[in-house]
């Protein structure tokens, strides 16, 4: 009988990590098992949302058109950056409104790379990778002293920053800091795949990818001492984990994911733009809100939100004719909207529903003899001390 | 010389705008603990209404007094609509609420004042003093230093010395221990809202009128330069944040006049401040140390 196997199995997990040590254990992986058991209805969810997931992010480029190709692998290159800031924010408790510097950083660097050296396009992704880890290390320094909301405030100046050194340093087209590498440098290396597909499919390679890597580091010791940072910094401390090194560590990362994010916006926008002034800090509010609305400190929350994020925007801008300037006024009310319906987040409701799901038919047959762990409780809430 | 006190009384001219908004975010952060980011698009569009009702032939005076009301109210009711039913959940999401209407305020605006630069008159005389050593400062500057400086004062006998500003301080020190006190903590947390949106748009009323035309990005840069001065100030002192302002105005026109280096990228100052001072003393200048319990 599912539901028995269920209750036994349920007793080593929790007496492996009791919650009250581990915040939000689904998602830090709190256990040696690779799947958790869950209730069987949960567990058929799970499997029909990942299998029509899959099969639609596959299928998505061969349905539209070109030009709504080009909005997904938006979202895609915006989905990687919310992943990393969603292991810096969610994850580690570092707040950073400097993610579209790095993200900057990472589209110069490929520009650079490929219209000055002559680089071809793929191998300037770990360029800006490495790079971009290198800054996000020395940005990484200085947070370990400054923290909380003064964090928020220095890495914003970063954002609003970058656009000026651009201005400064980057001679592009007609003088002004524009790079446009040529669109053949990104035509298609596969036959029967068009342009757009082609740039399509390579994000989301880079993204599953990326997607797996977090999802390791998270379900690992490194993922556990992350998160104890964040709950936690002083007790954390005192069972042995290295503060400043977690820290450290985390922000380089996600300001490499940041950066590979960067790298692939050349690919998909076909330009680095370092004209207007405030793009990069609005991009920083972008990758906050998609890691927001899709679910902080859940695997999936920043793809999720990242998606959202682009259609909303995208269809806002249409909503009223002859009343662009209004488009704004709706995707901040959208965004407002969002918040109050979903506090957590889309995963995090989902999560939510599928807990309750689980409950249900637990109830039907015999009552488990312990709880089936809600941790939907603990998502969202990664820093309450700024 | 001359010169470089011509830029530092050009840099206290920015430094009290600066100062100014600051001072309402401290305010919000004070009294509620929420950083607002959309506080500098509530005092445009406050200084749009003010715009508009000089416009219509009101004296300027009576014109930003009106918009002063107008934004008390209307940071009340914000408050009461969006923020109120965030209380218990995350600090996420408040930013998301705040950044959601800094782009819906900015938009609004546009769309109910238009795009075109528009002149917003002056509260004080025109021209300005002399003063030794050759430099000129205009009544413009002395005048929002007066205002500063009288807001400042206000509101430090406001929260310090009255009834009123010590259930203020309870319900921002703990909202359950007032609550139990019977203070009403709703009611204060709105009323912190409503009194920072007044000091925003005097503060964009009178920065307008130094201008020569603002329009919907009046706000933006300020915002940062305003941020980094509460940051300075350490969020938690009212004085902190205006002379903080003012390091921040002083340095950045300094800059801007001797450090050839930096041309074009001066906001790397106020950031280098910041993070100087807060490696030295992790709670700004002036903020207060907190002990942390396990």
């Amino acid at each position: 009988m599912a539901t028995e196997q269920t209750g036994a199995a349920t007793e080593p997990v929790l007496g492996v990590a009791p919650p009250d040590v581990m915040v939000a254990p689904a998602a830090a992986g709190t256990t040696p098992p690779l799947w958790p058991p869950v209730p069987r209805v949960v567990f058929v969810a799970r499997v029909i949302i990942g299998v029509a997931l899959s099969a639609a992010a596959l299928y998505a480029p061969f349905y539209f058109q070109p030009t709504m190709n080009r909005v997904l692998s938006q979202a895609i290159y915006l989905a990687i950056a919310a992943m990393g800031l969603n292991l810096l924010l969610g994850f580690n408790g570092q707040v950073s409104i400097g993610h579209g510097a790095f993200y900057g950083v990472g589209a110069f660097t490929s520009a650079i790379l490929m219209i000055d050296y002559g680089w071809s396009f793929e191998p300037t992704i770990i360029a800006s990778a490495l790079l971009t880890g290198v800054f996000g290390l020395l940005v990484g320094l200085p947070a370990l002293r400054v923290r909380g909301l003064y964090l928020a405030l220095v890495t914003l100046g970063l954002a609003v920053l970058f656009p000026r050194v651009a201005q400064k340093f980057v001679d592009g087209t007609g003088g002004r800091p524009l790079l446009r590498p040529s669109r053949k440098e990104f035509s298609s290396l596969i036959e029967g795949l068009a342009d757009d597909q082609w740039v399509y499919f390579l994000s989301l390679a880079i993204m599953v990818a990326l997607f797996f890597l977090a999802w390791n580091l998270t379900r690992g010791r490194v993922g556990r001492a992350m998160v104890a940072v964040r709950d936690q910094e002083l007790a954390a401390s005192t069972v042995g984990v290295n503060l400043a090194g977690t820290k450290v560590t985390t922000f380089a990362i996600s300001a490499a994911y940041a950066g590979v994010a960067g790298s692939l916006s050349v690919m998909v926008d076909a330009l680095a733009d370092g004209t207007n002034p405030v793009l990069y800090f609005q991009r920083s509010i972008e990758f906050l809100v998609a890691m927001t609305i899709g679910g902080a400190a859940t695997m999936l929350g920043p793809a999720v939100g990242a998606l959202a994020l682009v259609l909303l925007r995208r269809n806002t801008q249409d909503l009223i004719e002859g009343k662009e300037i209004l488009a704004p006024a709706i995707y901040g009310a959208s965004l407002i909207a969002f918040v109050f319906v979903l506090p957590e987040g889309v995963v995090g409701g989902v999560r939510r529903l599928l807990a309750w799901l689980g409950r249900r038919s637990s109830a039907k047959g015999r009552p488990p003899t312990h709880p089936i762990p809600d941790d939907s409780h603990d998502i969202g809430g990664p820093n309450e001390r700024t | 010389m001359q010169l470089f006190l011509e830029q530092v009384l050009n840099g206290i001219g920015n430094g009290v705008v600066y100062g100014s908004v600051a001072l309402a975010l401290v305010l919000i952060f004070r009294t509620t603990g929420v950083l607002n980011f959309a506080q500098g698009e509530m005092a445009l569009f406050s200084t749009y209404i003010s715009w508009k009702l000089t416009e219509t032939g009101l004296p300027v005076v009576g014109a930003i007094v009106i918009s002063m009301l107008i934004a008390f109210v209307a940071g009340g009711v914000l408050q009461f609509t969006l923020i109120r039913p965030m209380e218990g959940r995350s600090q996420l999401n408040v930013v998301i609420v705040t950044l959601g209407l800094f782009l819906a305020i900015n938009s609004l605006a546009q769309l109910f004042f238009g795009t075109d630069p528009q002149l917003m008159p002056s509260a004080f005389p025109s021209g300005g003093v002399d003063l030794f050593g050759g430099a000129r400062i205009q009544k413009d500057t002395i005048g929002l230093i007066v205002v500063l400086l009288v807001e400042c004062l206000a509101l430090w006998v406001l929260l310090n010395k009255t009834r009123l500003g010590l259930k203020l301080r309870a319900v921002a020190a703990d909202p359950v221990s007032a609550r139990l006190h019977g203070i009403r903590a709703g009611w204060m947390l709105m009323f912190g809202w409503a009194l920072a949106a007044m000091i925003g748009a005097l503060a964009g009323s009178l920065v307008a009128a130094e201008r020569t035309g603002f329009d919907a990005t009046l706000m933006q840069i300020i915002l940062v330069y305003a941020l980094a001065a509460a940051a300075l100030g350490g969020f938690d002192s009212i004085w902190g944040a205006v002379i903080c302002g003012l390091i921040v105005g002083i340095a950045d026109a300094l800059t801007i006049q001797y450090v050839d280096a930096l041309d074009g990228i001066e906001v790397v100052v106020p950031l280098g401040l910041i993070l100087v001072v807060l490696i030295v003393s992790p709670n700004g200048l002036f903020g207060k140390r907190t002990v942390e319990r396990v």
